[in-house]
């Protein structure tokens, strides 16, 4: 019967992969990427502080939900594929390459992988770009995406407050405001707000502790 | 299994709403509906989809029911067995409100549809918001999931309503003025309807204050767009 509240099985055999919440936003000059903190292997807290925020080259990052060790062999694979291309190559590459290589993996071997992944970063031909390789292994790119367990719940959020040409503090309150509101009603998401600013001056990381985090109260 | 009970995982032949194809075993009330209290009265709302499968049968069913003429609730989940606890709690209501020769509670009219929610709550599929007007507590909105009863400033419910908690937590402030509250609901149901394959159609919205209860119909080219579209 239904429980008070999400069961988790809803989760589990829907497309959403679980236990996360993630989001990329591009603006001029730049991407805000964020993700929460928590990795759960049932009800257990496996890691609370967890850091979902990977580099994948100098001024790409990626973003990663679903399961823990896929996503991670993935994300070490298309590094590795990554730096060899951008040494042939003789200069970075292009946030476009990265997330093919991606979705290269994840649509290849979409039967065996769980893994739900935003590509961000900057490159000098295209500035910021947000891409988003979704579970099935789809690319595409959008100015602002969510992802995770948390996501389903801040669509409405980020779809009524999104405005394109917000300015790099806008996009870092704007990404920390969502990420607060999903962790704060998806229970597998939660912990630290973990932001990183990707630009041409290179990677600005910051962690907003839960007692920082913005408040939202109904009551 | 209970004597007599009947086993939810049989198909429901009838349930509009969510048909319960094969061994499903939560339900998926697919609708989005809003309920909001403001300063002098409530504003409630519904999407007017209804869909069996990949098919919508009624793209234009209003889910705003009325139980009495100041409170009315808003209905998910299987549409049979919603209407159906509608409709018996609209008689228990018009009994009720004789007897006392006087307009019914609104917590009256929300413990009858969670008696019936909870009594029959492994049969039953459905959650109905129940909101309206009354002398004694003004405006109020009740939530009956499951047959619990929680009164809340607001609630919402529905498949459509998972994608609209981060806006409604971060949207929602106390004592809106009635247009606000109209424009609160009318954002909301529109932002859920974008996001869920299982809401769409037209907005329907009611209001209710001590003057009675005006019932509105926002068309699909009326609603507001948002950044995508």
């Amino acid at each position: 019967s239904l429980q008070f509240g999400t069961p988790r099985s809803v989760f589990i055999t829907s497309l959403i992969p679980v236990g996360t919440s993630i989001m990329a936003v591009e603006f001029e000059g730049g991407v805000v990427i964020g993700a929460d903190s928590r990795t759960t292997t049932g009800a257990y807290i496996a890691n609370r502080v967890t850091d979902k925020l990977t580099p994948i080259h100098e001024r790409i990052f990626c973003c990663r939900s679903g399961s823990a060790a896929d996503t991670q062999a993935i994300a070490d694979a298309v590094t590795y594929q990554l730096g060899f291309h951008s040494i042939e190559l003789d200069e970075a590459p292009l946030v476009q390459t990265a997330a093919s290589l991606f979705r290269e993996m994840c649509y290849r071997y979409r039967e065996e992988l769980m893994a739900g992944i935003i590509v961000a970063g900057w490159d000098p031909r295209r500035g910021g770009q947000v891409y988003t390789v979704p579970v099935g292994g789809m690319m595409t790119r959008q100015p602002v995406s969510v992802g995770g367990s948390g996501s389903s719940y801040i669509y409405g959020y980020v779809d009524s407050n999104y405005r394109a040409g917000m300015s790099k503090e806008e996009c870092l309150k704007f990404t920390a405001e969502a990420l607060t509101l999903a962790m704060e009603r998806d229970g597998s998401s939660g912990g630290v707000v973990r932001l990183a600013v990707v630009s041409e001056q290179g990677v600005e990381r910051q962690v907003i502790l839960g007692n920082q985090l913005p408040k939202f109260s109904t009551v | 299994m209970r004597e007599g009970a009947v086993n939810r995982y049989t198909l429901k032949n009838a349930g509009l709403f969510q048909p319960n194809f094969g061994a499903k075993k939560w339900t998926n009330p697919s609708t989005t509906i809003i309920a909001v209290t403001f300063d002098g009265g409530v504003v409630l709302g519904s999407d007017s989809r209804v869909s069996a499968g990949e098919s919508v049968v009624n793209r234009v069913m209003n889910k705003l029911s009325p139980l009495h003429d100041q409170i009315y609730c808003a209905l998910s989940g299987s549409a049979a067995d919603a209407q159906t606890i509608a409709e018996i709690v609209n008689y228990q209501l018009d009994v009720h409100s004789i007897e006392v020769e006087d307009d019914p509670l609104v917590c009256s009219a929300a413990t009858l549809v969670k008696n019936i929610s909870y009594k029959y709550k492994e049969e039953l599929s459905a959650h109905l918001i129940v909101a309206g007007w009354d002398r004694k507590k003004g405006g109020q909105v009740y939530a009956t999931l499951n047959g619990l009863l929680s009164r809340q400033p607001f609630a919402i419910g529905g498949s459509g309503s998972f994608y609209i908690n981060g806006f409604v937590d971060a949207e929602y402030r106390k004592n809106m003025t009635r247009r606000e509250s109209q424009e609160f609901v009318v954002n909301a149901l529109t932002l859920a309807m974008g996001r869920d394959d299982s809401s769409g159609g037209v907005a329907y919205v009611v209001t209710i204050d001590k003057d009675g209860a005006e019932e509105k119909c926002v068309l699909g080219n009326e609603l507001p767009t948002f950044f995508d579209e």
